[in-house]
């Protein structure tokens, strides 16, 4: 065990580690903000692929030199807007996803196999890096997410709208396919940086874990976007702070807390359903449905 | 309200119909009838805007309220009634705002279709029939002037049938709102139809109850020979080809 854990010097280390915690805290928010959506919209599988080209962009500029956040965004939002624009229905935007992720992480190990660099680089990509984020990548990465957040906040309710209904959405004059687009290049933002964080192969812990997890244990919108932001900078900063003292990467400690979160959330959400649903059976006014 | 002029509809080289004139006026009560595929969601969608006419013209005014075919939610669609009903209200509006009364709109709108207990609980839990009461105070909650109802009673037990039919006429009684239904079965509806558009082999027919639920009517738009008996104040039609019938 003491390989895993030495909290000695665990103030000093703190103080070197500022970058990362503010890095894993803004992540957290926008991964809990955007998991509410990748799950009204069934979309978690797309999020793996839109990583993996996210993965691919990444190393690709860690081959030729170039800035690492920026390939990894190009990767992430080409994938985003290519599944919106191409998978507009369910059955085709999973064929279009099982083609393209392969094709990404190939195209990433490519790049990785040609790239002569530090090693430690290459494995960070895919399994998380958070301990190595210095000033400017933490400038991107709050630019990134101060982007994500305007365009959520402004197109939240229509959005929450055409997700839940999107012929009554249409009907009442919202652009459904418009915010659809405009919702993949937010999530392919969001992927970008959970990439840098928590790597390609993790993203999912961070964008769509927590509103799973939250949307087990209540059905108010508000609450359940509230949790899922508690829920993913919990995880996120709750891994980055057990990964001090280890030598172990973030990313199993972020997973972990994630995947225990839902599964408590599972288990309170279970007793809840079986109340509620006694609760409508008890009600007067409902009558047996005969064909649902 | 609403009105259509020498409207068509074809998909290739299928002509669902053409040649469709229809206006409804304020208040008035219109039931769309006709066999399945022959252009009754089309011609909803098509007012909707959603669908382009391939002939004619249709105009509406602003304030559509649409009542879907009643579909399964996701069990764990994160919505309340409430939620759900608010979304007819502000859904389509950017940003976060929300306006003054609002709490008080969706509760009224609830309690309009006997579903105010139900305002609490998640949309995915309700049964199809509640769910559906819940969809009716959602396009009713902003007061549209027209009301669009695609199959809104498929589903529903009688009760709730009553209750929605029911307080979709009251609706249009009260606050003038023009009603056009679609409906593939006309007992429902048939204390409150003012005029019947009725759809089958590409023809349609347009008129009040009595004038369109004729045998000799309904035998020419099928193309076969079809027997309509009134008996106790329901109307029942025999012989409408099976392969165009659900």
């Amino acid at each position: 065990m003491s390989e895993l854990f030495t909290f000695a010097d665990y103030g000093q280390l703190l103080a070197l580690v500022h970058n990362s915690i503010a890095a894993g805290a803004v992540l957290g928010l926008v991964g809990g903000l955007i998991s509410v959506f990748v799950m009204m919209r069934d979309m978690p599988f797309a999020v793996h692929s839109i990583s993996e080209l996210s993965f691919a962009g990444a190393s690709g500029a860690l081959l030729f030199g170039a800035n690492v956040v920026l390939g990894s965004l190009t990767g992430s939002i080409l994938a985003a807007v290519l599944i919106g624009l191409l998978g507009s229905r369910a059955r085709d935007r999973n064929s279009v996803i099982g083609v393209l992720m392969p094709f990404g992480l190939g195209l990433g190990v490519l790049f990785l196999a040609l790239y002569k660099g530090r090693s430690a680089n290459k494995f960070g990509l895919l399994t998380g890096q958070i301990v190595a984020v210095d000033t400017p990548q933490l400038s991107w990465l709050l630019a990134t997410s101060a982007v994500v957040l305007v365009g959520l906040v402004v197109v939240w309710r229509p959005l929450s709208f055409a997700s839940a209904d999107p012929e009554q959405a249409a009907a009442r004059g919202v652009p459904v396919a418009a915010l659809s687009t405009v919702f993949m290049v937010l999530l392919g933002l969001t992927v970008a940086m959970s990439v840098q964080i928590v790597g390609a192969l993790l993203v999912l812990s961070v964008v769509c874990t927590p509103a799973a997890a939250a949307m087990r244990v209540t059905a108010s919108p508000v609450v359940v976007t509230v949790l899922s932001v508690v829920f993913g900078v919990g995880s996120v900063v709750g891994g980055i702070l057990l990964s001090l003292g280890s030598t172990i990467p973030i990313s199993p400690y972020v997973t972990t807390i994630s995947f225990l979160i839902y599964v408590v959330c599972r288990i309170v959400g279970a007793r809840r359903r079986r109340t509620v649903s006694r609760d409508v059976l008890h009600q007067p006014t409902t009558v047996a449905q005969g064909a649902g | 309200m609403l009105e259509l002029v020498d409207a068509g509809l074809a998909y290739g080289s299928r002509q669902l119909w053409s040649g469709l004139s229809l206006r409804v006026e304020p208040g008035e009560f219109v039931a769309v009838l006709g066999a399945n595929g022959s252009g009754k969601t089309s011609l909803v969608r098509a007012i909707l805007g959603l669908q382009r006419l391939t002939a004619g013209t249709v105009t509406v005014t602003d304030g559509i309220g649409y009542v879907p075919q009643q579909r399964r939610v996701n069990l764990l669609t994160p919505l309340r009634a409430r939620d759900v009903v608010g979304q007819g209200l502000d859904g389509h509006r950017w940003g976060l705002g929300r306006s003054a009364g609002r709490t008080a709109r969706i509760r009224a709108a609830l309690e309009a279709v006997d579903a105010a207990e139900l305002a609490d609980h998640p949309i995915g839990v309700l049964s199809g029939g509640e769910q559906q009461r819940v969809r009716v105070a959602q396009a009713l909650v902003a007061g549209p002037r027209l009301l669009l109802c695609d199959e809104p009673l498929l589903s529903l037990d009688l009760r709730s049938q009553r209750t929605v039919t029911a307080l979709v006429d009251r609706r249009r009684r009260e606050a003038g709102t023009a009603v056009l239904f679609v409906t593939h079965e006309i007992n429902p509806v048939l204390p409150y139809v003012d005029r019947v558009l009725y759809l089958a082999g590409g023809r349609f027919r347009i008129g009040t109850v009595p004038e369109v639920f004729t045998s000799a009517v309904l035998s020419q738009l099928y193309g076969v020979p079809v027997e309509v008996v009134t008996v106790n104040d329901r109307i029942l039609v025999a012989g409408i080809p099976q392969a165009h019938h659900e």
